[in-house]
């Protein structure tokens, strides 16, 4: 049970914007769409919600087929980036729109209405007008209206892209712990990685219209299962390197390697938390830059004959005093991906 | 430092100055001839006013160019409001000549709207001569006057509607599709409510532009009293004929319909566009 869509395809003309997409997501779960901008994501959170038709595939809403249905009937609720509040209507008579429209009485709905603001933590705001409200506001109200009429799916479109940093990692906590108490299906589309691993019980990564891999937030980012998931979650370095008995080399370094023959090309990706730095006057790399970021360290260094590197350690670590731009260094991996490329 | 200060005081002279200027042209060419135009109409009282129309020919008149452009201003609305939807939602192979076209009528000179009915469906016309016998006469007639004057007023709703229309946010649409609401709720509920000032707006703009025609009503109309005369063209005829007092008390009941509808038409526009993020 939950939602379930198989092999969904969405061509704009002669671009491929969903491509072959599968997926379950588990009733009560709350998921997200991870990915760069443009990779199809609202495309999949729409074709979900009826506002796009797919060419191809099926879409199944606790084992029932919903894609042949008109949107008014899937009994889904959706959230839109930049809020879509009816701007003539009050935050009331907006958050009441959905029962209205299913003949709710008057004054049932007004008590749901009520409901639903303290719910999002706006009690006493039913008067007012959507321009009066915050980006934040306006938000939480978009939320309670979709809420409102007890959806089976709760479908988010980059909920918090138009809100500020602070005030967008604040929404999404939030967001976390209506989940918890409400216990509605749900998935959100984001471009940020942070909030997709920090939010969501399943993580599902999009890129050019593929899903790349589906997971826990843990699995995804201790697992990247391809070059695109590796390079995307984190923060990466990517190297060209060459397979050696046993061993993927890539300029003075090395990281040993299983299932690869001798002389396959292979890529190799590092985050910047598994290199170790150590200070060696007669190491191969050479401090550029280093930024204290809170409880961290980052540290951008050349590496002679490799490139440019991004390395970060704990700020508590002793090294940290000694690293300084323009001191020599010598550079461990303590654990790096590759992929044999093809 | 000093220096400055001066240099500031001037300047701010010179946009007194500038403002000064502005608001004595516009009154001279806009006020000073309104007042003219009471003092004139107004010599008699406003009995006098109510004499001059309360003859048959003008009373019919007056009627006559109220309903007609009435009917015309409603008719171009409705349809102004469709071709305004149609310019900010969809993007065709045509659109840019669409708009173009929609502005078209403010460009030519009315007489040649007139000219253009006539070239069409006047009565020595193909068109005009079929459809005659089927008893649907056009020119001279009271749908000529129609015609006319949806013409020289299409512009004016579409221009009313499409900003506020360009305002409004399909995703708007959307949730209401999500919540559940048929297309027509949502036509009724979301998308018509913001849209209705500038509607009305576009109504009263268009009822304005139509009272005051008189180029192409004049060579369709056929100007038959008590038949096709409309109030502009009994107007002209009084000065015509020499009778200026009655052509200035007709006027100012012209001008009383025309401030109230375009001082409404100005409300709409200002209830319209307040609501805006």
């Amino acid at each position: 049970m939950g939602i379930e869509v198989t092999n969904l395809t969405k061509r704009f003309g002669d671009f491929v914007a969903v491509e072959d997409v599968s997926f379950r997501i588990e009733k009560g779960r709350l998921a997200a769409l991870l990915g760069p901008s443009g990779g199809g994501k609202s495309t999949i959170l729409r074709i979900i919600a009826g506002l796009e038709v797919a060419e191809n595939g099926s879409v199944l809403l606790d084992g029932e087929r919903v894609d042949h249905l008109h949107t008014r009937k899937r009994d889904m609720g959706f959230v839109f980036q930049h809020y879509a509040l009816f701007r003539h209507m009050t935050v009331g008579q907006n958050i009441g729109f959905g029962l209205e429209v299913r003949g709710v009485a008057s004054r049932d709905r007004r008590r749901k209405v009520g409901r639903m603001l303290e719910l999002v933590g706006l009690p006493g705001l039913g008067n007012r007008y959507p321009h009066e409200l915050s980006g934040g506001q306006r938000q939480r109200v978009a939320l309670a209206r979709a809420l409102a009429t007890e959806p089976r799916l709760l479908l988010l479109d980059e909920p918090f892209g138009a809100v500020d940093a602070k005030i967008r990692a604040e929404l999404g906590r939030w967001l976390r712990t209506m989940h918890d108490e409400i216990n509605v299906t749900s998935i959100f589309v984001t471009h940020d990685q942070e909030e997709a691993m920090s939010l969501s019980d399943q993580v599902l990564i999009i890129s050019q219209g593929r899903l790349e891999q589906v997971g826990s937030p843990v699995e995804i980012l201790d697992h990247p299962r391809t070059e695109f998931v590796a390079r995307f979650v984190g923060d990466v370095n990517v190297f060209d390197g060459v397979v050696r008995q046993g061993r993927a080399e890539f300029g003075p370094l090395a990281f040993p390697i299983k299932h690869a023959q001798d002389g396959a090309a292979v890529r190799v990706v590092v985050r910047s938390y598994d290199f170790e730095l150590y200070p060696d006057a007669s190491g191969p790399a050479t401090v550029q830059r280093v930024l204290p970021l809170g409880d961290r360290v980052k540290v951008d260094a050349i590496i002679d004959g490799l490139g440019p590197i991004s390395a970060q350690f704990p700020r508590s670590n002793p090294f940290a005093e000694h690293v300084l731009p323009g001191t020599r260094v010598g550079v461990g991996v303590s654990h790096a991906r590759s992929y044999t490329l093809q | 430092m000093k220096q400055r200060r001066q240099g500031k005081r001037s300047f701010a002279a010179s946009a007194l100055a500038l403002r000064g200027a502005v608001l004595v042209y516009v009154a001279l060419l806009v006020l000073i001839p309104v007042i003219a135009l009471l003092f004139v109409g107004l010599e008699g009282g406003l009995g006098n006013v109510w004499k001059a129309l309360s003859s048959p020919i003008a009373a019919a008149s007056v009627l006559l160019t109220l309903w007609t452009s009435a009917v015309a201003a409603v008719v171009v609305t409705v349809m102004g409001t469709l071709t305004a939807w149609v310019l900010v939602r969809y993007r065709f192979p045509g659109r840019r000549l669409l708009s173009a076209l929609v502005d078209l009528p403010l460009s030519i000179p009315t007489l040649v709207v007139g000219m253009a009915i006539l070239a069409m469906l006047g009565p020595n016309t193909l068109l005009g001569a079929s459809l005659e016998p089927m008893g649907f006469k056009v020119a001279f007639a009271h749908p000529g006057i129609l015609l006319a004057l949806a013409i020289v007023a299409l512009p004016f709703p579409v221009r009313a509607v499409e900003p506020v229309l360009m305002e409004l946010d399909p995703a708007e649409e959307e949730a209401a599709a999500t919540l559940g609401a048929t297309r027509a709720t949502t036509v009724l509920r979301v998308l018509l409510p913001p849209l209705l000032p500038a509607i009305l707006s576009g109504v009263m703009q268009a009822f304005s532009r139509c009272i005051a025609e008189f180029g192409s009503v004049v060579v369709v109309s056929g100007n038959i009293s008590h038949k096709t005369l409309t109030a502009p063209v009994y107007l002209f005829g009084e000065v015509e004929a020499g009778r200026p007092a009655v052509a200035a008390a007709v006027a100012v009941a012209l001008l009383a319909v025309a401030l109230a509808s375009t001082g409404l038409s100005r409300f709409l526009e200002h209830v319209a566009l307040r609501r805006r993020d």
